[in-house]
């Protein structure tokens, strides 16, 4: 969970400055920061976030390959965030709502997971039914992710929550969306047999290794340095 | 704006207006020296409002011209608080260019001309930004410097005749402080680790140092706007007032930092109790200016680039708002 909040954390914050209007720059930019906040609170809890982000390779990451995938146009970011923000916001609710210890977090999480998904179901509703052109491009986004999300509720050990029992909550959520946005619900498989749970396993898509590249390149210069 | 369409108004009625127009002038001249604010609705003479428009528009696209060399550095930046605290910067250099451009606007112009004439090089953006952040090191530099030049400019504009101006200054100048303190404390972190960090450190204090001072503008004998803006109470030192004031700020700095900066000839005046520096190299500013500076390009082709990637979206937004009945904003 800490790996799959930052690295759409660092996927999001290639985007500051290029934006299509200022006030998306300041949205992207807080989910990012939002997103970066639950990755040091949850890597924190194993070892030192530090050490986690930047000295691992790429098999050692446990994220889904979903918030790894490159961001594309604003409709592909969007489809991404939308995907994701339910799935998390599902996760959260579910997490709040046991006693385990991830409790408390999720409890503060959930409220920004919630603005979150408010924010990806507004564009997706403004993309879907805009003009042909923004309607294509959020069909053609929503149906190129759609196989990265089966993995979202591959079970998870030692979680506390039924994460299969999400998928079907999701689905029907992420149904609505799209129908409300004139789109329609992809139908071809949610995953495949390189990306069903590969990427909780430490296999990843290609781009992947090159964000890594970028992210930690300057954290591996100067082993051992404080900043 | 010519009006030569219109009939030409009776004598007695054009003298009728002009005794309209010495009232409203001497009004706006008192309120001005009274030190009170004029708002959005008051008359003010059109070359106050062109100056206002000209200033303030350059401040709105220096703020989102600004989150590019430090947005540089987000997706690198070498430990997650530092990345944290760098995201949470640019945030606010978006939202200071909103507050900005809606500043503007109370002047009667539009954030779309302003963006257009932004792309179209008719407006300009602080020189400063036309300079590349090659190390991390950077982002600290900009923080101390940048941002302290800029804090030292904008401070006495927390007092500007223009009130909606003012009030977004206010809000500005505490994030910005914030910032700086930030920068500043990234950059002693630097210095005192390890010897390559310290190196880093002092090359990029190298390169921003006189970048910064020519960000207070040319000296007072050359500087075009300089005199009418301080009767307007627009200005209220000038440039090199306040570049004398940054520097003497910056010296003491530098010591606890370790940090040197690099002008031989900096030393402190005790006749005058501040400090001299070294000449300033106004052919590079003026080369900047020009649009010959290292990102020149750069910066306005990315600029132009995302405004015109997101033309569709906007489109989107419009179309969606349009079926909807939504106001647009």
């Amino acid at each position: 969970m800490g790996d799959d909040a930052l690295v759409l954390a660092q996927r999001l914050g290639e985007w500051a400055g290029d934006a299509p209007v200022l006030e998306e720059d300041v949205a992207l930019t807080n989910i990012a920061l939002d997103l970066l906040g639950q990755a040091r609170t949850l890597l924190s809890l194993t070892g030192d976030e530090d050490e986690l982000a930047f000295l691992r390779e790429e098999h050692e990451f446990r994220n889904v390959q979903l918030v790894e995938r490159p961001n594309g146009d604003f409709a592909v970011t969007i489809a991404r965030q939308l995907y994701f923000s339910v799935y998390q916001e599902l996760l959260y609710g579910a997490l709040a709502a046991g006693d385990g210890e991830l409790a408390p977090l999720a409890a503060k999480a959930v409220k920004e997971v919630a603005y979150h998904r408010d924010h990806a179901e507004q564009w997706t509703l403004r993309l879907g039914d805009g003009t042909p052109e923004s309607h294509e491009r959020m069909q053609r986004a929503v149906d190129g992710l759609w196989r990265y999300t089966g993995e979202l509720f591959e079970p998870l050990e030692g979680l506390g929550v039924d994460l299969p029992g999400l998928h079907g909550p999701w689905r029907e959520t992420v149904a609505d969306v799209l129908r409300r946005a004139t789109l329609t619900l992809p139908q071809g498989p949610d995953r495949t047999p390189w990306a069903a749970g590969a990427g909780r396993q430490g296999v990843h898509t290609e781009p992947f290794g090159r964000l890594l590249a970028e992210m930690q390149y300057l954290h591996r210069a100067h082993p051992g340095a404080s900043w | 704006m010519t009006t030569t369409a219109e009939p030409a108004a009776p004598a007695g009625q054009a003298a009728v207006a002009a005794a309209d127009q010495d009232a409203l002038r001497a009004a706006f001249d008192a309120a001005v020296a009274a030190d009170s604010r004029i708002e959005p609705r008051d008359w003010m003479p059109d070359a106050y409002r062109a100056t206002l428009v000209r200033q303030m528009a350059q401040h709105a696209h220096s703020e989102i011209i600004g989150m590019q060399p430090e947005a540089n550095w987000i997706t690198r930046a070498p430990s997650l608080r530092r990345k944290a605290i760098l995201m949470a910067k640019v945030q606010d250099e978006a939202g200071h260019g909103l507050y900005l451009y809606s500043a503007t606007e109370t002047l009667g112009v539009s954030r779309d001309e302003l963006l257009d004439k932004l792309h179209t090089g008719r407006q300009r953006y602080s020189s400063i930004f036309n300079y590349p952040t090659l190390t991390w090191a950077d982002v600290g530099a900009i923080g101390w410097l940048v941002d302290g030049a800029a804090i030292t400019n904008q401070v006495p504009l927390c007092r500007c005749s223009y009130g909606p101006y003012a009030r977004a200054m206010v809000r500005i100048c505490k994030e910005e402080s914030f910032h700086q303190r930030q920068g500043y404390e990234l950059l002693l972190a630097l210095s005192r680790g390890t010897p390559e960090q310290h190196a880093m450190a002092q090359d990029a204090v190298n390169r921003w140092w006189w970048p910064s001072l020519m960000m207070f503008g040319p000296p007072d004998d050359e500087s075009a706007h300089s005199a009418q803006s301080m009767t307007w109470k627009i200005k209220r030192h000038s440039n090199d007032e306040l570049r004398q004031r940054f520097v003497d700020i910056c010296v003491p700095q530098a010591e606890v930092l370790g940090l040197t900066l690099p002008d031989p000839d900096l030393r402190w005046n005790e006749d005058r109790g501040s400090y001299d520096h070294g000449a300033i190299d106004w052919s590079e500013f003026q080369e900047v200016l020009r649009g010959n500076g290292p990102c020149n390009e750069q910066r306005l082709e990315r600029r132009r680039a995302a405004h015109e990637n997101g033309t569709w979206v906007r489109e989107a937004a419009a179309a969606y708002a349009a079926k909807h009945g939504e106001a647009q904003g």
